[in-house]
């Protein structure tokens, strides 16, 4: 079984702060990290692995940096790590982002074998989308489940999965190749054996640029392959409304009468409401 | 302006011939952008024997409801949905698609916007219209956790597409008296070319429908542990509502994360949200400051969750609640003016 995993390094936007004056970022000293999602699918795949055989191969679409999270892929498990760069993929959205990844997941099957199965995280910490999993299953006519909270069995061709929704579980069949995308509730994500570390630290992650894909459709990649654009932003401001401040339980209920709740909420004198 | 393109279409998200809520609170957003533009709306109904939700989607403002009903759609799945969604968007060209941003949701949208293609703003909760002759969307969303919104457009991809939070838009009031036209598309696909099966589904026992409540009593740190959401459960059941909670309650085990209100939580604006011992942190009340109308019980009077609320008491919980739910159970207090609801 050959399973991809794709994932990205994001700054930790928990770190993030905001410059109350000018309203941008302060990215300086935020931690880049593997979005932590991505680590789920990772690990997800390691364990079909370590079940079926097979291989994983880990992509990651950004900057040089970006190698630091494709060795911390590999101290995991990962076989072989692939760091997709070029200016040219930059400033990407996600139907551009999409079509680079599927176009680098076709050129890895072409190199390690036919893909089996696509992990990605259900959506990154900075872009918050969980559009790029859908765009590749599309764009490499995949079965796609989204929102994985458990793999529940794999059979021949045949995969069976929990989808988490919001109102329930959904246990779900289909056929490979399929891609997975991968909620938090999935694993525990492994921490790096030594073997592992010292692996990584020796490891030279592949490089692929424009040049390593000669047909792709330059006009469908990094800026002008995405239809979106980033308009205006600002630093959403906190409403503040003037309290009425009552003194105790009584006089709020006499209060709360005196607002149109009782009309809107049906609220009838006598009983109860 | 672009003439090919033009209505602005809304995804009817169902299960079991029940629609989602986001369905018909997309359906009023898109009215209000409408009449902005002058365009019409447009309901996409897919399922199995829902053509009453293609009335519904009229009754809640839809001037048009497309209707695919076909066994195969009788369960949520990506191919045929989105085939038969893209089959309808080809055909009638809006020039924006609303999708809820839920699971199934967010699910179909990528799909959709890839197989067009075009541009697809995630999450968004805020929804607008340049005028005439622009009407470009403008749709705007939390980025960095909340501590940002940003506007993304797509200017030059059409339709422009975009999911939209449940919760956040409201509703128009649902009138029988609304007239449109509901138009029936064929579905040619076969059970036998779909790979995915759907064998199971579990209704969550304890789900908690925070985003549809018309009342919540929510609990924060303050609660200082489990034993007091009980409390709050009385106060929460004698108004007809549900239960909340702020997220240091849900990490601390006090309550199950499907109760939380916030950022990683549910946005939510019922009609009144009591907040109990709840300080008000922003990622809190990005959560429920759209609600109609915000009580604050907490006993620091600097908390800055009564800089969102419209009425306050200052004091312990463990004071305020039993005699609320005591003042709540004795029923409309005599103090109260005739009908309850002179201002």
């Amino acid at each position: 079984m050959h399973i991809v995993v794709c994932i990205k390094q994001v700054p930790d936007s928990r770190e993030i702060r905001i410059d109350a004056k000018t309203g941008t970022l302060i990215r300086e000293g935020v931690p880049s990290i593997v979005n932590p999602y991505d680590l789920h699918g990772l690990e997800a795949a390691l364990r079909l692995k370590e079940q079926h055989g097979g291989r994983v191969t880990v992509l990651t679409m950004g900057p040089p940096m970006a190698e630091k999270a494709l060795k911390e892929a590999i101290s995991l498990g990962a076989d072989e790590a692939v760091l997709i760069t070029d200016r040219k993929f930059g400033g990407a959205d996600t139907l551009a982002t999409a079509y680079v990844l599927s176009e680098a997941i076709r050129k890895a099957a072409a190199t390690w074998g036919p893909v089996d199965v696509v992990i990605a995280g259900k959506q990154t910490l900075d872009g918050d989308t969980g559009q790029v999993g859908p765009g590749i299953a599309c764009r490499l006519g995949l079965q796609q489940l989204t929102y994985v909270e458990r793999i529940v069995s794999v059979e021949g061709r045949r995969i069976r999965v929990e989808r988490h929704l919001e109102d329930g579980l959904e246990v779900v069949e289909t056929s490979m190749p399929v891609l997975l995308t991968a909620l938090k509730e999935m694993n525990t994500v492994r921490r790096a054996s030594l073997p592992g570390m010292l692996a990584a630290a020796r490891y030279k992650p592949i490089v692929w640029t424009v040049a390593d894909f000669p047909d792709i459709d330059v006009s469908k990649i990094g800026l002008k392959g995405s239809p979106t654009v980033v308009g205006r932003s600002w630093v959403p401001e906190v409403r503040k409304v003037d309290t009425t401040y009552v003194d105790g339980a009584e006089a709020l209920w006499e209060a709360l009468w005196r607002t149109d709740l009782p009309e809107r909420l049906g609220w009838t004198a006598g009983e109860e409401a | 302006m672009d003439l090919e393109y033009q209505g602005i279409m809304v995804w009817v998200e169902q299960r079991g011939g029940v629609a989602k809520p986001v369905s018909w609170q997309l359906i009023g957003q898109a009215r209000r952008l409408a009449e902005k533009i002058g365009a019409g709306v447009f309901a996409l109904v897919q399922g199995d024997g829902v053509e009453h939700l293609a009335q519904e989607a009229i009754y809640y403002g839809a001037d048009r409801a497309y209707l695919i009903d076909h066994p195969v759609l009788r369960d949520y799945r990506t191919e045929p949905y989105s085939i038969s969604a893209l089959e309808t968007i080809r055909q009638v060209k809006p020039e924006i698609v609303l999708i809820g941003a839920t699971y199934q949701g967010r699910d179909l949208a990528g799909a959709i916007a890839t197989h067009l293609p075009t541009g697809l703003t995630a999450d968004t909760t805020m929804l607008d219209v340049e005028p005439n002759p622009s009407r470009l969307l403008l749709a705007s969303r939390p980025a960095f956790s909340e501590k940002l919104m940003a506007t993304i457009l797509c200017k030059k991809y059409k339709p422009q597409m975009a999911t939209a939070r449940p919760g956040i838009f409201e509703a128009l009031p649902r009138d029988e008296g609304r007239t449109g036209r509901i138009i029936r598309l064929p579905f040619t696909m076969k059970e036998e070319e779909i790979a995915t099966k759907v064998l199971e589904f579990y209704q969550d026992q304890d789900r908690v429908n925070l985003e549809d409540a018309q009342v919540i009593v929510a609990g924060g740190r303050g609660m200082g542990g489990p034993e007091g959401f009980a409390m709050l459960k009385q106060l929460a059941d004698l108004l007809g509502g549900v239960v909340g909670a702020s997220r240091p309650c849900v990490d601390q085990g006090w309550i199950k994360q499907t109760h939380q209100v916030g950022q990683t939580g549910k946005t939510v604006r019922p009609k009144l949200y009591i907040a109990v011992g709840i300080s008000g942190a922003v990622q809190h009340t990005i959560g429920m400051d759209g609600s109609h109308v915000i009580v604050a019980i907490n006993k620091d009077p600097q908390a800055p969750i009564f800089n969102v609320a419209h009425y306050g008491i200052v004091g312990e919980w463990q004071k305020v609640v039993p005699e609320l739910i005591r003042v709540i159970s004795a029923g409309k207090p005599a103090a109260a003016t005739a009908g309850g609801a002179a201002k």
